[in-house]
């Protein structure tokens, strides 16, 4: 156990934080070009660099690193500290690229991932839909093959960015008298296409952050599907294989906690700071304890994929971790926050990542709601603890093919 | 950058592992729980074999020269087993005479510790939960100490008694001397003995350095680890019970309700490995870290294998109830693990004091 970098780690720290200081921010002329473009340019000199986008070909115009989890980190680390713009997020990075270099066709990986991971194509996913929950391969929304184009009609729900998205991966049912996870397709659709309806939808926050989405009698390109009929479901388990950040969403927490913390320092209790009150001392310490054994566990998981090795079960915890953790936090928070409570958040106050505010603590209270549901919720996530991680037996409900 | 174990680290496990799987399996573990004396010399000296006397004890004076996480690590899997036994107060005995004896009272008193001729203990509680050095009452006036120390482990078998006295300081006394008197507590949990000790004007010999506070810290980290393997035996037993026992005509690991359950228990447990790894190697290696994340490690740890035993009781249903039931040995250490040294409560406001909040 060593937790310094080794001296070659080192060395490519000190080219990183080389690279970076002679290329951001930029400078003279550039400096006066927008935020976008800056990040653009900047990102090209990183790709260059082979610091960003390391894990795609560089014939689809990433860098083509060898997978590297400890180089990763650093970059994320330097990256961070000089709030430079490191890889584009979203899902089109995250999830759609990843599908596209296991199962896409040659010019589809040409035509769509060089955009993509450049921040230029912006993508949304139709996966959810109001009947089609946590039982995802329930889905409805039909696509039917007429003549060289995809007919489709349906509806998604909880499409994030759906309104600026250029793309939706999608998926739709295409053989209705399959089996209910082999009738599904993964296709790829032109936001811009006649026949898409986007309406926002408004949270219990106040804010509408996601969409609904409406296809009627939408026409695309029949070649706009990613492996063949009826292998959506499969094709879309695609993850990242390589650098996962595996202390991330732990950072996150922990950022979050000392935000707490200073909510502690600064309420009042009784007349006096809350964080003199033996119970609200109790109760951080309890939240501590659990965001330091999230920490520590993600700097084991970056070590055993640094070795090559399995996290186990400890990988399938993370994210039922993180929720729990997160509701401890705001639950905490909104006793600190008194009479706030009684307030509707104040519109700047809505998803700060590290609240200060009363206010701002009491929409993060209901935003951590949302953390649990989305991408899984707590229920479906103690289910894949327990079948996958336990050994335990399935739901009888749920049979699988 | 490696958050991880060593070859030898992973091997001194699994070494550790198959000597209690073979020599500590649930039927001779249940003997020694209803046993008068909570202790097997056999499995004692199988341990010493092993070299599990004098892990942390310098080469030079017969030990393994490792550092606190592997003692940890074998505290973890001795946790998994319950095994019942004197580790834990002679691992910490030999400890104090590594940090506070001068070069002639190690040469004197290590080698026959580490090869385990020689049982050691260490005296912590006084009265009035009190186990932090700083409240510590006992005193030594011309060689000779006068207290009360509470809740000693084995210090009926021990040759040599640790005491804690006021000032941080240890006093070396033999057990059976004079002005040493033991008494057999009653304790919950019978795989980790106890006895008082009253001292009244025993001759004794003082260790020349303050350590009270570095031995608490290792103690906490050993009481951490021995509650991370004991919730993974019961996440474990748990698993295993809700695959067998049938209800309703089917095993009840089908329903949801008792499958929810044990993911939280793995949940609330796993996570936490890398928390006592933490503060075994910031022991060694990171000082100013060190006191924090030890007091953050046993708060944590104890209270999730407290929480667990009882997840497991119920899972368990009628029969965990039961004192048949094995589930009851591991709900007693997690009760011993949680007081012992401190409640997590009290060791929780000292981390928020050491963290100036």
């Amino acid at each position: 156990m060593d937790l310094k970098y080794s001296d070659e780690y080192e060395a490519f720290r000190g080219e990183v934080k080389a690279f970076l200081e002679q290329n951001w921010p930029l400078k003279d002329e550039e400096a006066k070009l927008s935020g976008p473009e800056k990040s653009t340019l900047f990102r090209q000199r990183a790709i260059e660099h082979g610091f960003v986008a390391r894990s795609i070909p560089k014939r689809y115009g990433g860098s083509e690193q060898a997978p590297d989890v400890l180089r990763a980190r650093i970059i994320a680390e330097e990256f961070a500290k000089a709030r430079a713009p490191a890889d584009i997020r979203g899902i089109g990075a995250s999830m759609l690229v990843p599908t596209l270099l296991e199962h896409g066709e040659e010019w589809q990986k040409e035509r769509f991932i060089p955009p993509t991971i450049r921040g230029e194509m912006i993508w949304c996913q139709g996966y959810s839909e109001p009947g089609s929950g946590s039982d995802l391969a329930s889905l409805q929304t039909k696509a039917e093959l007429d003549g060289e184009e995809w007919l489709i009609n349906g509806h998604k729900v909880w499409t994030t960015g759906a309104e600026i998205a250029h793309y939706m991966f999608c998926l739709c049912r295409t053989e209705p008298e399959a089996e209910k996870h082999a009738g599904i397709s993964y296709l790829l659709i032109d936001m811009k296409t006649p026949g898409i309806q986007v309406s926002p939808l408004r949270q219990m926050t106040g804010t509408a952050d996601f969409c609904e989405v409406f296809f009627n009698d939408l026409r695309i390109p029949a070649k706009n599907i990613v492996g063949k009929r009826g292998q959506g479901w499969i094709v879309s388990r695609s993850t990242l294989k390589h650098e996962r950040n595996m202390i991330g969403n732990a950072e996150g927490t922990r950022s979050t906690f000392r935000a707490l913390l200073r909510f502690a320092k600064q309420a009042q209790l009784n007349g006096r700071p809350a964080i003199e009150d033996p119970t609200v001392r109790q109760r951080l310490g309890q939240i501590e304890g659990y965001v330091a054994s999230h920490f520590y566990s993600g700097y084991r998981q970056l070590t055993l994929a640094a070795r090559g090795q399995e996290a186990g079960i400890a990988g399938m915890l993370n994210k039922l971790t993180s929720t729990n953790i997160a509701h401890m936090m705001a639950k905490l928070a909104i006793d600190l926050a008194g009479d706030e409570a009684l307030e509707t958040p104040a519109p700047d106050e809505i998803m700060k990542i590290n609240p200060r505010g009363g206010q701002a603590w009491v929409s993060n209270y209901m935003w951590s709601l949302g953390l649990s549901i989305a991408g899984g919720t707590a229920n479906i996530q103690r289910n894949v603890i327990a079948e996958r991680g336990l050994g335990l037996p399935r739901d009888r409900a749920v049979q699988r093919t | 950058m490696d958050f991880g174990l060593s070859e030898e680290q992973e091997l001194l496990q699994e070494t550790v592992r198959r000597f209690v799987a073979n020599e500590c399996p649930p039927p001779r573990l249940r003997e020694i729980f209803d046993g008068k004396d909570g202790y097997d010399p056999q499995l004692w000296a199988g341990m010493l074999k092993m070299g599990l006397g004098g892990l942390v004890v310098p080469e030079a004076y017969g030990g393994a020269e490792l550092e606190l996480l592997d003692l940890a690590l074998v505290a973890e899997v001795l946790g998994a087993g319950a095994v019942p036994g004197p580790f834990l107060g002679h691992s910490l005995a030999t400890l104090v005479l590594v940090l506070a004896g001068s070069s002639e009272q190690k040469e004197r008193w290590l080698p026959s510790l580490a090869s385990g001729d020689a049982l050691g203990s260490v005296a912590f509680g006084e009265e009035g939960d009190v186990w932090e050095p700083a409240g510590w009452s006992a005193r030594v006036e011309s060689g000779k100490v006068t207290g009360t120390k509470t809740y000693v482990p084995y210090a009926g078998l021990a040759d040599w008694i640790l005491v804690g006295v006021a000032g941080g300081q240890f006093a070396v006394v033999p057990r059976g001397g004079e002005g040493v008197k033991l008494e057999p507590v009653a304790g919950v949990d019978r795989t980790r003995r106890l006895d008082r000790l009253t001292l009244d004007g025993a001759p004794c010999e003082v260790l020349p350095e303050s350590v009270a506070g570095r031995v608490r810290d290792a103690g906490l980290i050993l009481l951490a680890a021995d509650a991370f393997g004991g919730g993974t035996t019961l996440v474990e037993m748990s698993v295993e019970y809700a695959k067998t026992r049938e209800q309703f005509g089917q095993p009840i690991a089908q329903f949801q309700a008792v499958k929810h359950r044990l993911a939280d228990m793995a949940t609330e447990l796993e996570p936490a490995r890398g928390l006592f790894w933490y503060a075994a190697h910031a022991f060694d290696h990171i000082p100013d870290e060190a006191e924090r994340a030890a007091a953050l490690a046993k708060a944590h740890i104890t209270d999730r294998y407290m929480q667990i035993a009882r997840d497991a009781v119920e899972v368990h249903g009628g029969i965990g109830f039961t004192w048949e039931c094995d589930v009851q040995i591991w709900f007693k250490r997690a009760l011993f693990d949680r007081t012992f040294l401190g409640s997590p409560a009290f060791h929780r406001e000292r981390a928020a004091q050491l963290g100036d909040w």
